[in-house]
């Protein structure tokens, strides 16, 4: 049994495609939908979490490849430039666990790592481009 | 007793000035009442550090052998603009490169001129008989050319909206990101420590009022283009939405990249975080209770960003101190809150112009004109000549 997190780029034509349904159906794997959005260019995007045999996983993740699905590590790390970052608060209204937040007393940006999921929806939110996604 | 700007500056030149941030004065006023507080105060520090698309340097190159009459000038392939004397030009924040696009822009070209590094300047002319020559390429620095400076036609919002977004798509705006559904919602000001926040009825602050700006010091050249000084207020003076606004200049040869930062606004464009202080004087008690605002009095009106118009729909009126709490409740959901300005720099800002003034290194200016209390805000309408 593994368990691999990946984010998931839906292309607008296959959007509404029940793709992810197939996955347990015929590939009997468990997953856990972390994050799902539809993206201003109508694109799907989803951070999951997948689990099952070594060989069913890659099987699935060949079949989600044959539909037009593109498959993404999920980042692996997010690294705030302390020395870029102005602690202005755009990346912590974007952070949907709050490990991106502004102190109380301080104001200044903390990143809990610990709470991070990697969904990456800080990423290009930072006017000083302080935040580096690593996939 | 009224305290006049005089007798202020006498106790910065003795070392006796009681100077606090405009932070400090709302504990200090509240333990020791406004006559107390008026009487111990000598002045009171304001500070914002948040993006000013109105933003831009002009610059003098000094004259090449054979000189040129620059007509198009590029910094760095930035456009700068040259409609201006032989070889003066602006170089605006948000100017796009034209090999670079979003990526970089004028805002940058000026942050690497102040960090002393070399740009690259190309300029093309007619020619003239007393400017043959037709086109330059050369390299210059902050220090090789004649004049720099920093002159902003619209600084220093006195409060300003706050953004969501409706649409079901994510929207990359001036205000930010802003997920679909209210995913977030978006404001930018300093708040209890923003400049006109705390002078509301431009009391101390006019033309001419020496400021602190990207860690030079530079003056209050004019109030700022849209100045909307008849916005609807709160009791306390403070408007509810962006109203006054101010026209800032200073010595961009004196400034510092950790107070004026180049940014990218994702799928927006390019503009300039620039850090401004403004030192308020504690003329007399009517004064404190205008410096004694909180973030809690200070109200703004949540926006949606997503209607592609310029009426747009309000959600409610939201004060600061719920906003810079991290989330606020909207149609009944928690929704995550973020400022574009920074508090933590406008905080750092008001300490350094603080300890400028304590050590002897900043005295205060008397305005030798006013901001207009009355200013009519146009729109632009699309007419005919006879519809005018």
């Amino acid at each position: 049994m593994i368990s691999k997190r990946i984010v998931l780029t839906f292309p607008e034509k296959i959007v509404t495609k029940p793709i992810t349904y197939k996955l347990v159906k015929e590939y009997d794997l468990q997953f856990n939908i972390l994050r799902a959005e539809i993206t201003a260019d109508i694109e799907g995007k989803a951070l999951i979490e997948i689990k099952g045999s070594k060989e069913k996983v890659e099987a699935g993740l060949k079949y989600l490849e044959k539909e037009g699905v593109t498959i993404q590590d999920a980042s692996k790390d997010i690294i705030i430039d302390k020395e870029k970052c102005i602690s202005c608060g755009v990346c912590p209204s974007l952070c949907i666990t709050s490990a991106l937040f502004l102190d109380k007393n301080s104001y200044e940006l903390i990143f809990d790592k610990d709470k991070c999921i990697l969904c990456g929806f800080c990423e290009n939110s930072c006017p000083v481009n302080a935040i580096k996604l690593k996939i | 007793m009224a305290k006049t700007i005089e007798e202020i500056n006498e106790k910065i030149k003795k070392g006796e000035v009681v100077v606090l941030n405009a932070e400090e004065i709302i504990d200090y006023a509240a333990k020791n009442g406004i006559k107390k507080t008026a009487k111990d105060i000598d002045v009171v520090t304001t500070a914002t550090f948040g993006p000013m698309c109105s933003t831009g340097a002009f610059l003098n190159f000094g004259h090449s052998d054979p000189p040129i009459r620059m007509t198009k000038v590029w910094l760095n392939d930035v456009p700068a603009y040259a409609g201006i004397a032989a070889v003066d030009a602006y170089i605006g924040a948000t100017e796009l490169s034209e090999t670079e696009d979003m990526k970089y822009g004028g805002a940058f070209v000026i942050e690497e001129l102040i960090d002393g590094k070399p740009v690259k300047l190309r300029a093309t002319s007619y020619g003239t008989d007393c400017y043959p020559r037709k086109e330059i390429e050369t390299y210059i620095t902050l220090d090789s050319i004649n004049n720099a400076f920093l002159f902003n036609p619209r600084n220093t919002y006195q409060n300003y909206a706050a953004a969501t977004n409706s649409s079901n798509k994510t929207i990359y705006t001036y205000m930010g990101k802003l997920l679909p559904n209210f995913g977030n919602v978006t404001y930018s000001s300093a708040g209890q420590l923003s400049p006109l926040l705390n002078d509301p009825y431009y009391r101390t602050i006019g033309i001419g009022t020496k400021i602190f700006i990207g860690g030079a010091q530079g003056f209050i050249a004019w109030h700022g283009t849209q100045h909307n000084p008849g916005r609807e207020r709160a009791p306390n003076g403070t408007p509810i939405g962006p109203a006054g606004t101010l026209a800032l200049i200073g010595d961009l040869k004196k400034m510092s990249t950790e107070y004026i930062r180049a940014a990218v606004f994702f799928n927006y464009g390019i503009t300039m975080y620039v850090g401004v202080g403004i030192p308020i004087p504690v003329i007399d008690e009517e004064m404190v209770e205008f410096l004694k605002i909180s973030d809690e009095y200070i109200y703004t009106e949540i926006y949606d960003y997503s209607i592609q118009r310029r009426s747009k729909l309000s959600y409610g009126r939201i004060n600061y101190k719920q906003l810079r709490s991290g989330s606020i409740i909207l149609n009944g959901k928690r929704v995550a809150t973020g400022g574009l300005s920074s508090y933590f720099k406008a905080t750092e800002i008001a300490e350094v112009l603080k300890n400028l003034i304590k050590e002897g290194n900043f005295y205060l200016t008397n305005p030798v004109a006013g901001i207009p209390a009355e200013e009519k805000v146009n729109v632009l309408d699309v007419l005919s000549r006879d519809e005018l």
